[in-house]
């Protein structure tokens, strides 16, 4: 019970005595906090767009499931509903997949040494996406490093159950409650994504890149349907990464 | 693409090929890169901008473009409810669960109020 208090404001409990299992739950409280019940929430969003577009329920969790990344998830979905290329599909999703690059190389670092067995870092590696990847920051440098693995798989194993549930009540709602519910819903994924952004904006390139990828998406869209979001990123992200090359000079942490 | 795959069981199997081939990998590659790269080097920068303009990009579209139940609701009162997130967020010293939480209760609150 002081355990789940401390790991609310912050602290992830820092006793000697703590067995493996105990910061494996520890893990799971910081995930079924805050994060899980926007994860739960913003999935549920997931789950109510799955129906929309018309894709069964199991597809839907199945999709959660192999992907644990809303992006790539709502990409290949809008792609299937809107009758795009499979290849297209895949190129979409591969450049969201990307961005799990940095946040990868910058979570390992944080996952302690020794190195642990290649399943653990293969779970772990599942895990990570925008919120996992925050809580592990957050959390991770304020554990001895032995126990960071065990406490990053129950964060994970916490995000992905909060993700499962959801998508499967956001899937039934969706068909059961008022339209304006189900809007809201839906609203909650665009938006959670646009702040979790914010959250993760570090140098004034990210900002940059938030402003422009904004800006371009929708006439993209209109103009090339089905490239729009390829096309985003690379016009995007490049003149972002000019303009913030000139602006920072090199990557500096802004105060 | 037919709307078959969003149901059947070929459906699920390409679900499972395209997370194996073109998004799994990314967090595989990161693994090994994070054992010795430089997380600031200028790829990294780059790619990290691609990645934020890409679903930055996905943002606006699903908010300007809904599908569904969204597109029922007013451009003014989507695109109100969008700046309060960003507001009620900023407000609350970066709360994400404010923002997500009241942003989608502005959404909920307009359209019932204007129905």
């Amino acid at each position: 019970m002081n355990q789940a208090a401390s790991n609310k404001t912050g602290g992830v409990g820092g006793d000697s005595g703590q067995s493996s299992s105990s910061t494996f739950k520890n893990g799971m409280r910081v995930a079924l906090s805050t994060p899980g019940s926007i994860l739960l929430a913003s999935s549920a969003g997931f789950g109510a767009l799955a129906n929309d577009a018309g894709m069964s329920l199991f597809n839907a969790i199945f999709m959660m499931g192999v992907f644990f990344a809303l992006p790539a998830q709502v990409v290949m979905m809008d792609q299937l509903a809107r009758g795009g290329s499979i290849i297209g599909g895949a190129l979409a999703v591969a450049l969201t997949g990307v961005r799990l690059v940095p946040m990868m190389v910058t979570i390992m670092p944080l996952l302690g040494k020794p190195r642990s067995a290649l399943p653990r870092r293969l779970a772990a590696a599942h895990f990570v996406a925008i919120t996992a990847w925050l809580e592990g920051l957050r959390c991770l440098p304020k554990l001895p490093e032995h126990r960071r693995m065990t406490f990053f798989l129950g964060i994970g194993t916490g995000m992905v159950t909060a993700t499962l549930v959801g998508t499967a009540l956001g899937f039934e709602l969706a068909e059961s409650v008022p339209p304006a519910i189900s809007a809201g819903l839906l609203f909650l994924t665009p938006i959670y994504f646009f702040l979790s952004l914010m959250a993760a904006a570090r140098f004034k390139m990210d900002w940059l890149a938030i402003v422009i990828g904004a800006l371009l998406g929708p006439p993209l869209y209109v103009l090339t349907p089905g490239l729009d979001l390829l096309f985003t990123g690379l016009i995007g992200g490049t003149v972002a990464y000019v303009a913030g090359r000139r602006f920072d000079g090199i990557l500096e942490e802004e105060e | 693409m037919t709307d078959g795959l969003l149901t059947s069981p070929e459906g699920t199997l390409l679900i499972l090929v395209i997370a194996i081939l073109a998004h799994e990998p990314f967090r595989w590659l990161g693994l090994y890169l994070g054992h010795g790269l430089d997380a600031q080097s200028e790829i990294f920068a780059w790619v990290r901008a691609v990645a934020t303009a890409l679903v930055a990009g996905l943002v606006t579209r699903l908010v300007l473009f809904p599908v569904g139940a969204l597109n029922e609701v007013s451009l003014l009162i989507r695109l109100t409810a969008f700046a309060a997130g960003i507001g009620i967020y900023l407000g609350t010293k970066r709360h994400l669960g404010a923002g997500v939480f009241g942003s989608a209760s502005v959404l909920l609150a307009m359209q019932f109020l204007t129905q």
